[in-house]
């Protein structure tokens, strides 16, 4: 293990005295299993400790943060459906075409290409080539039904578009090759011939027979993919500056500033578990077959 | 099985594998990369860690400029005055070594898990698939990050976290097919023979394994490769005196803002086309050991 937390709150150099005094105040010369308890009763009332660094507690730091994050997410999230779902189904309709065969192989490409050197592809490009996009840190934020945001004003909108491009792009080919395959799968089924004997438009098929049936693997795939969205945005964070929880995980971790990363793992964990239920939820609405039986009849 | 028979059974698999062009392509291509990461010191202009040769005079020159002394560098060099070509060379051979070391240790770990949890069953499977299930809900980054956190960075430091990130998926696939493995007869008839446990898992089973277990390995040495790069780049995983691709792209990224493109952009290239030619030859090989899509 590296980084006694001792020597990053004073200097090295101070007294023995001093030195005992920080161990005895912290309590780190008792037991490490009456240390983890003390932590654990902590934990429960809130309590995660302060940053070494700043000085202040660490869940307010993390909390503060967060909004950041999520911003990027969904709005990275919202990119790839948007670039993903009508590729995939065109894909999926049409195998042979010429098209859905680049859009397999550029998918392939999509997710080997490593998050971080796209991002600086990007910065190159759109910010330093052709000057359109900033390419650091947050815009101004905007208030609209009472959700602070930088969706909600041009130029906060200018600022999340590179970063949330980068992170798009790497969601984008599983949810792309999902929708693929889903379609391939669903198109067969008696229930579209069907409708397409009733004499349906094709749009009406694909539109809202298709895409009702491909929704729910592709709901559960986002759903648990978000939460992994949130933590790779550490690296998209890191280099667009975007002022973000995963930024300010890396900025711990160079500084061992513990507590903080601590506090970060417990909150991202409950945020899985979280995930986790709303999909559920959202499963039952989507596909009847798995309701609660007497729920609501 | 005669050398013959060998023989045959290798053309088999070659004919299958070159069906598709595209694999056939990207094999090429990691080859040629295999031979320049093995050869790095053999085959490149300059050695770009010498510190007689490289001088700060030379920093940040374009790509295909020459130095005072008449030196062209094909790809530029970097802000040290180090060749970027050279570099590349030699950040290959780390980030492949890294890449596979990490990649065969988790074989091990993983096959050895999963195929004793498969074979003994009972608590024993369940607290070890539950161990991967717990394990494989996180992102692989986040396990990364806990780890390398609580050690430090470093190389043995980075495959250790590399390690425990991927054994999850070797370990779920041994199972997998070691569970269809011991319910066959030849696994009783060893057992009839009074074979130990371990010999019958080694010598008996494990083979049989072998093709799923080759197929996770090509994509997960892909996987291992590209998240050591994001590691490094975070300056979380190798240091400065193990310059992998991910750290020359790191070095490259403080001079995006003044338009020093091809100091993080030919590392990239070079990064992205091993991961591609593998990921492209793991796909390959997945096809052709899925029963499902067999004709």
């Amino acid at each position: 293990m590296i980084g006694d937390p001792v020597y990053m709150m004073i200097s090295p150099e101070s007294e023995p005295a001093e030195i005992e005094r920080v161990i005895k105040e912290f309590g780190f010369d008792r037991p490490v299993l009456e240390q983890y308890w003390f932590f654990l009763k902590n934990v429960v009332n809130g309590d995660f400790g302060r940053s070494f660094v700043q000085g202040i507690p660490a869940l307010p730091l993390i909390l503060e943060r967060f909004p950041a994050t999520i911003e990027l997410a969904v709005f990275s999230l919202f990119i790839s459906l948007v670039i993903a779902l009508p590729l995939g189904v065109y894909a999926g309709l049409y195998p042979e075409r010429k098209a859905s065969k680049i859009i397999m192989s550029g998918s392939i490409l999509g997710f080997s290409m490593p998050t971080f050197w796209v991002g600086i592809m990007l910065i190159m490009l759109f910010a330093v080539k052709l000057d359109w996009l900033p390419s650091i840190g947050r815009g101004e934020l905007g208030t609209f039904l009472g959700i602070e945001s930088s969706l909600f004003t041009l130029n906060g909108l200018s600022h999340i578009f590179l970063p949330a491009l980068n992170l798009a792009l790497f969601k984008l080919s599983s949810v792309l090759r999902l929708t693929r395959a889903g379609t391939r799968e669903v198109i067969l089924q008696d229930y579209i011939k069907f409708a397409r004997a009733k004499g349906l438009s094709h749009a009406r098929v694909i539109n809202v027979h298709l895409l009702k049936n491909i929704l729910i693997p592709i709901v559960t795939v986002i759903g648990l993919e978000f939460g992994s969205l949130v933590a790779f945005s550490t690296i998209t964070e890191t280099v667009f500056a975007w002022p973000g929880a995963g930024k300010l995980i890396i900025d711990s971790v160079y500084n061992l500033d513990r507590p903080v990363i601590v506090a970060y793992l417990i909150i991202i964990v409950a945020f899985f578990v979280f995930l986790n239920l709303i999909v559920d939820i959202l499963y039952s609405f989507l596909d009847p077959r798995v309701r609660i039986k007497g729920s609501s009849e | 099985m005669t050398q013959n028979n060998k023989y045959e059974l290798l053309a088999k698999i070659w004919s299958e594998f070159s069906e598709n062009k595209i694999a056939v392509v990207a094999l090429v291509c990691f080859s040629i990369i295999l031979f320049v990461a093995v050869f790095a010191s053999v085959i490149s202009p300059t050695d770009p860690y010498d510190l007689a040769t490289v001088t700060i005079m030379n920093s940040r020159l374009p790509p295909l400029e020459e130095d005072f002394s008449g030196n062209v560098y094909w790809l530029g060099t970097d802000g040290a005055g180090r060749d970027m070509l050279s570099a590349i060379f030699y950040g290959l051979r780390i980030s492949l070594s890294v890449g596979v070391l990490s990649g065969v240790f988790a074989l091990i770990v993983g096959a050895f898990f999963g195929i004793s949890a498969a074979y003994f069953g009972g608590r024993y499977e369940t607290l070890v698939m539950r161990i991967v299930d717990i394990q494989l809900s996180f992102p692989s980054i986040l396990v990364a990050l806990i780890i390398l956190a609580a050690f430090g960075k470093g190389v043995e430091k980075t495959i250790l976290a590399l390690v425990l990130v991927q054994w999850a998926y070797y370990a779920r696939t041994a199972r997998a097919s070691a569970l269809v493995e011991s319910r066959k007869e030849y696994v009783d008839a060893a057992r009839c023979l009074s074979l130990g446990n371990l010999r019958i898992m080694l010598n008996h089973i494990l083979p049989n394994c072998i093709p799923p277990l080759i197929v996770v390995g090509t994509l997960q040495t892909a996987h291992a490769i590209s998240l050591e790069a994001t590691l490094s780049f975070l300056g979380l995983g190798l240091p400065q005196t193990e310059p992998s691709l991910g750290l020359l792209i790191g070095n490259g990224f403080e001079y995006v803002h003044t338009g020093d493109y091809w100091i993080s952009i030919f590392p990239g290239i070079a990064l992205l086309i091993t991961i591609v030619s593998i990921n492209l030859v793991g796909d390959q090989l997945r096809d052709m050991f899925n029963p499902r899509l067999k004709r």
